[in-house]
């Protein structure tokens, strides 16, 4: 049983959405239907945090979030952060801090930490951890992570360039 | 698939489709939609409904949206009002979990771990229960009947859930095996009613249902020196963490075993306290 077709607002783009399944994820639309593999499907349960979007500026867990849901809200996936083929200042951070292992979480961690970003440029260590409490990495052990994050944001606040 | 705008918009939209499933942050639902154990027909979401999205001061009381995120309830001006409730919604998941888990989302889905339910408890919480055929009040013990079993009928959802303003400190304490991402293994809240001179005590993941610590309450509200302030004596904390203790019917599972629980709970009730009155 398909659902009557919906529109969603990807990285500023209108996508129609037909024949779709009324449980459907917006991951599963985001990565299936739309192409748009950056969000990683992992735990489908809000655990890991490897799928996370901006839904209307907010991060969330896109595997939780209804896709049929989100008509008329502004989404916002790693693919969307910076003009094809450059990197954000965030991305650009993590490539000089060496904060990339297999990369698996990297798009969720680099939307996370852009969100805290932008409304702290000078968040204190404890801040950082809240910041990316909700997004697992089983490589790094988060000290690059969270030196990239001291890079982006001395960037953001006009010390250094990246 | 219906997403309201209005409150009467959801209401009319459930009295058509009464087994619809009301969607409001989807942190629990879409667990067990991903998982493919909840049949998806009908979805009433709920998350947008101006109505439901709001909070009040109503005189002593506030009367909060059943569709407030944690996120929501982590604002100053809220949680100078609601502080353990504020501590409990922090507790919750991640910032991704806050931003889209609600407060009436957490009641529906009734689990004994369910991180403000130990401080709606403690509250005295009443709901506001509406359909389209009208409204009704529940108090919170009365509404969740078991393990995620609730009072909730087709066609009906929370619209708002009210607490007192109290005049006394709050604390909210859980225990797990990590500061996120975590589903509590015990929690407690103690909530001090100065004007009221009592203490409240609401627990989690130790009963089947919201719990409340009368009798721990009745003896330390007996024993607290309510003019001068002196914390109270170490034998006094005593009795009442073992008052605490004994109010729980915790259950050996995958996240704790009953043992730990009851020694858990009991180390809770006696930090709390000393973070609300001092310690001697």
């Amino acid at each position: 049983m398909s659902i009557d077709p919906y529109a969603l607002t990807v990285n500023g783009r209108e996508h129609e959405i037909s024949e779709g399944w009324p449980g459907e994820s917006l991951l599963w639309v985001l990565r299936e239907r739309l192409g748009l593999p950056g969000s990683k499907n992992a735990c489908e349960e809000g655990e890991c945090g490897s799928c996370s979007v901006r839904l209307d500026g907010e991060i969330v867990c896109s595997c939780l979030v209804l896709a049929a849901s989100a008509v008329g809200q502004e989404i916002t996936t790693v693919e969307g952060i910076a003009p094809d083929g450059t990197l954000s200042d965030v991305q650009q951070a993590f490539v000089d801090a060496g904060a990339v292992q297999c990369g698996f979480c990297t798009p969720g961690l680099v939307m996370a930490i852009d969100v805290l970003l932008d409304s702290d440029t000078d968040p204190d260590d404890l801040t950082v951890r809240e910041a990316i409490s909700g997004n697992l990495c089983r490589c790094t052990g988060y000290g690059r992570v969270i030196e990239a994050v001291n890079l982006a944001a001395a960037s953001r606040r006009g010390e250094t360039d990246l | 698939m219906t997403i309201a705008t209005s409150l009467e918009d959801a209401c009319c939209a459930l009295a058509s489709h009464p087994d619809a499933l009301v969607l409001a942050g989807g942190t629990d639902l879409m667990v067990a939609v991903n998982r493919g154990d909840l049949p998806v027909h009908h979805v009433v979401a709920i998350g947008r409904v101006p109505e439901l999205r709001g909070w009040r001061r109503e005189g002593d009381h506030v009367r909060l949206g059943a569709a407030l995120t944690y996120t929501d309830l982590l604002k100053p001006d809220l949680a100078v009002l609601q502080p353990a409730l504020a501590q409990a919604a922090r507790s919750v998941g991640s910032p991704q979990i806050r931003n889209t888990g609600t407060l009436g989302g957490n009641v529906a889905t009734g689990s004994p771990a369910g991180d403000t339910i130990p401080v709606l408890a403690a509250l005295d919480a009443v709901l506001e229960l509406r359909s389209a055929s009208g409204t009704r009040e529940m108090r919170l013990d009365e509404f969740v009947t078991g393990v995620k079993r609730t009072a909730l009928e087709g066609g009906e959802l929370i619209e708002a859930i009210r607490v007192p303003v109290l005049d006394g400190p709050q604390e909210f304490c859980k225990v797990g095996t990590r500061n996120a991402m975590v589903i509590s293994v015990v929690s407690l809240a103690l909530v001090v009613d100065r004007s009221g001179r009592t203490v409240r005590v609401g627990l989690g993941s130790v009963a089947a249902s919201p719990l409340r610590a009368t009798e721990a309450e009745a003896y330390i509200g007996g024993h607290l020196d309510w003019d001068g302030g002196r914390p109270p004596s170490a034998e006094v904390v005593d009795r009442f963490t073992e008052l605490v203790v004994g109010a729980t019917s915790p259950i050996d599972d995958h996240r704790g075993s009953a043992r730990y629980r009851r020694h858990a709970v009991g180390v809770l009730a006696g930090r709390a306290l000393a973070r609300a009155v001092g310690a001697a």
